[in-house]
């Protein structure tokens, strides 16, 4: 997918967007306090990113981006093949990240913030490093040591109960 | 009551917890300001959420610091590898890096230190005068005013942070609407909940900030496995001596370089999105233009490495003095500030002086101090910058995830904070590679709230919209904001079109009218002497024949 058919594609995304917003307005309730109307605010501002996205969609029709495109075709970690596979794999690292973040987040009733932290830190270290045998230890133990310490200045020293879960329970 | 004030701010931000923090915070600034990839803003995002249990004057000094010592940062590694450690210090590598290659690294970093330094002082001294001032006129200002300011905070910051204007409105538009997700502030009804429970309370600022700016930053950085897995910097620079006395020699020769970078990063402050990655560029090229050796720019100058560097310590103060008078965020950095007061239950507004002269004091002092405060620490921040830079990205960016999503829980004890976090780290990732500016988008979500409680209070004053226009400071506003929109226009075409020789003199004439409306003796003075401005540029314009001018 080129990069002008991309902005293009992006606009009328953001159409979509707010064609939802702007149908979802009729459900604001209408109040009488005297005061400017709940919906009006929104659907200025709805109507004003219609028009900036109309607006952005002809310059994208018109091939307006293309140096941009140049640019980040050029950019460090850009796909090198054309694809979508080659695409994909230069978004590798972000998959992983937020992969990991949603793990993180699902399992975070069960393990808590320590655990789930410690495990989250290990991982994304590894994936995003390498998984050579050496680094192993490394990895734990700036996992175990950085998340640790971050959680005992948060739970002893600011006094904020980060999230226990049901493996471990400090109380 | 001034003086009684002062002393109590001073008793504040002297208390030895607060010194101790301040140190901690500008010696993270100086360290997170020298690592190429991490910004400023980002160690100021991330110190954010520390602040909550401690007092206002704590927790902004602490910030304060970070930014200090952030702005300073980046010279040591710009000047040590050729690599700027923040955008603001783009110029200084011009000519630092060349004096560190011509065996004098002690003197380049001691000019670097001290201009920081004396540039900070001098922005800091117009902050204390020129905020109150401006915070004066900030009383004159009905909600009409209010909402045009806004209006015009959001078009500077979509024409100026970024290459194309239309992507850089979306992106503040996208902002505003952000920000009326939720409950509604004027009435407290339920806005875009799409039917659930989880969106009837307003999202809050913190998740979106981190979320949309340090999530997506972190992401960027690593995209590329190699550059993720190599070490910060694979230069073998050495801890130098600073050689601080020949540096305040040379400086204090320069002084009106000096004054005068600073004074260009003050106003580029002041300016809504303006920030210090635009100030030293600026003030490095006037400093060349002014310069009796221009042909020495590039080389190892030492006005080259004065200009950058005073200018974007500057900026700071320029922030600060938006932020304190007007109660507008002037940069993602002094909007996480006011996210900080709003914490604190701080509400920033025109008023925020007079009711917390305490704390407004105690800012001032904490700005101060952070200067003095960077001098003394940035010997020792060099060696650990020099530690530092040999891990890999990806250390910092796995370990800093992780603490975004436990800063944005502290916020009030909640997940769903960290599922918003989630969800804007995707969005702001996207738009980033999209090439859409996040600051607008930042900003938006920030000023949508003002923006829409103070057009609430207008329409609700008075159903007369004709207000907007005949009340001089919302014309003004609208005037500069029709004109700074039109900017990137003007930037791209002049000397090649026509119609840009009547920019500036239209300019001109139209801010001269609501200038000559407010009344009084000194703006309708300051509104004529636009007009005559305009009228001569128009006629040495049309002495020339109506010539291009050349760039």
């Amino acid at each position: 997918m080129t990069r002008v058919n991309r902005d293009v594609v992006v606009a009328l995304v953001l159409l979509l967007f707010c064609g939802v917003f702007f149908w979802e307005s009729f459900n604001i309730r209408l109040t009488d306090f005297g005061q400017m109307n709940s919906a009006v605010w929104p659907r200025a501002v709805l109507a004003a990113l219609t028009l900036a996205s109309l607006i952005y969609l002809a310059q994208a029709l018109r091939g307006n981006f293309k140096a941009e495109a140049e640019d980040a075709e050029r950019a460090e970690g850009a796909p090198k093949e054309p694809g979508l596979m080659a695409w994909l794999a230069s978004y590798r690292n972000a998959f992983y990240c937020y992969g990991l973040f949603l793990l993180f987040l699902l399992t975070l009733p069960f393990f808590g913030m320590l655990i789930g932290g410690i495990l989250f830190v290990f991982c994304a270290l590894t994936l995003l490093g390498s998984m050579e045998l050496r680094l192993v230890p490394i990895h734990a133990a700036v996992a175990v040591g950085t998340v640790g310490a971050m959680w005992a200045i948060f739970t002893f020293g600011l006094r904020v109960f980060l999230p226990e879960g049901v493996l471990i329970s400090f109380n | 009551m001034g003086f009684e004030t002062l002393i109590g701010a001073f008793g504040e931000v002297f208390a030895p917890g607060n010194l101790i923090l301040m140190f901690v915070g500008v010696t993270a600034g100086l360290i997170a300001g020298s690592i190429p990839g991490f910004t400023i803003t980002m160690a100021v995002v991330l110190t954010l959420p520390f602040t909550f249990g401690l007092s206002p004057v704590e927790g902004l000094s602490t910030m304060i610091g970070v930014f200090v010592g952030g702005l300073s940062g980046g010279l040591m590694s710009g000047m040590l590898t050729g690599i700027p450690g923040t955008p603001s210090s783009v110029a200084t590598v011009f000519d630092g890096f060349p004096l560190v290659r011509k065996g004098r690294p002690g003197l380049a970093l001691g000019l670097g230190v001290w201009s920081s330094f004396l540039g900070g002082i001098i922005s800091a001294v117009i902050l204390v005068m020129l905020a109150p001032q401006l915070a004066r006129i900030g009383l004159e200002f009905g909600p009409w005013d209010f909402f045009s300011l806004v209006l015009f905070a959001l078009t500077i910051t979509a024409s100026l942070s970024g290459e194309n204007l239309t992507k850089g409105i979306i992106a503040g538009l996208l902002g505003l609407t952000i920000a009326t997700i939720g409950s509604d502030e004027v009435n407290g009804v339920a806005r875009f909940n799409f039917g659930t429970d989880i969106l009837q309370n307003e999202l809050k600022f913190l998740p979106v900030l981190v979320g949309l700016f340090a999530f997506s930053q972190l992401l960027s950085d690593v995209r590329s496995r190699d550059k993720a897995r190599r070490p910060l910097m694979e230069s073998s620079a050495k801890a130098v001596r600073v050689e601080h006395l020949a540096a305040v020699k040379i400086i204090l020769r320069h002084w009106v370089n000096l004054v005068r970078s600073a004074c260009i990063g003050v106003f580029t402050g002041i300016l809504p999105a303006a920030g210090g990655s635009i100030s030293n560029i600026l003030a490095y090229d006037q400093a060349k233009k002014a310069s009796k050796a221009p042909e020495e720019f590039g080389k190892g100058s030492p006005e080259g490495i004065i200009a950058p560097e005073a200018s974007n310590n500057a900026t700071a103060g320029g922030a600060l003095i938006t932020m304190m008078a007007l109660g507008i965020p002037g940069d993602i950095v002094t909007a996480v500030m006011l996210g900080a007061l709003l914490i604190h239950n701080v509400q920033p507004s025109p008023t925020f002086i007079t009711d917390n002269p305490q704390l407004a004091y105690g800012i001032f002092v904490a700005f101060f101090l952070a200067h003095f405060i960077m001098i003394v620490m940035q010997a020792f921040c060099l060696r650990a910058f020099l530690m530092i830079v040999r891990m890999p990205m990806y250390f910092l960016a796995s370990v800093i995830l992780l603490y975004c999503a436990i800063g944005v829980f502290a916020l009030d004890n909640s997940v769903f904070n960290i599922w918003v976090l989630f969800v804007f780290g995707i969005l702001g990732y996207i738009m980033k590679t999209l090439g859409f500016p996040l600051a607008p988008i930042i900003l938006g979500v920030v000023l949508g709230h003002i923006a829409e409680v103070n057009l609430s209070r207008a329409v609700g004053t008075s159903d007369d919209l004709t207000l907007f226009l005949t009340r001089p400071w919302s014309l003004f506003f609208l005037i500069v904001a029709l004109f700074s929109a039109a900017f990137p226009w003007y930037q791209r075409n002049v000397g090649k079109k026509q119609w840009t020789l009547f920019y500036v003199p239209l300019a001109s004439l139209a801010l001269s009218l609501p200038l000559i409306m407010m009344g009084g003796v000194v703006r309708p003075g300051i509104g004529c002497l636009l007009i005559a401005y305009a009228l001569y540029k128009l006629y040495r314009r049309h002495q020339s024949g109506w010539a291009l001018e050349e760039r």
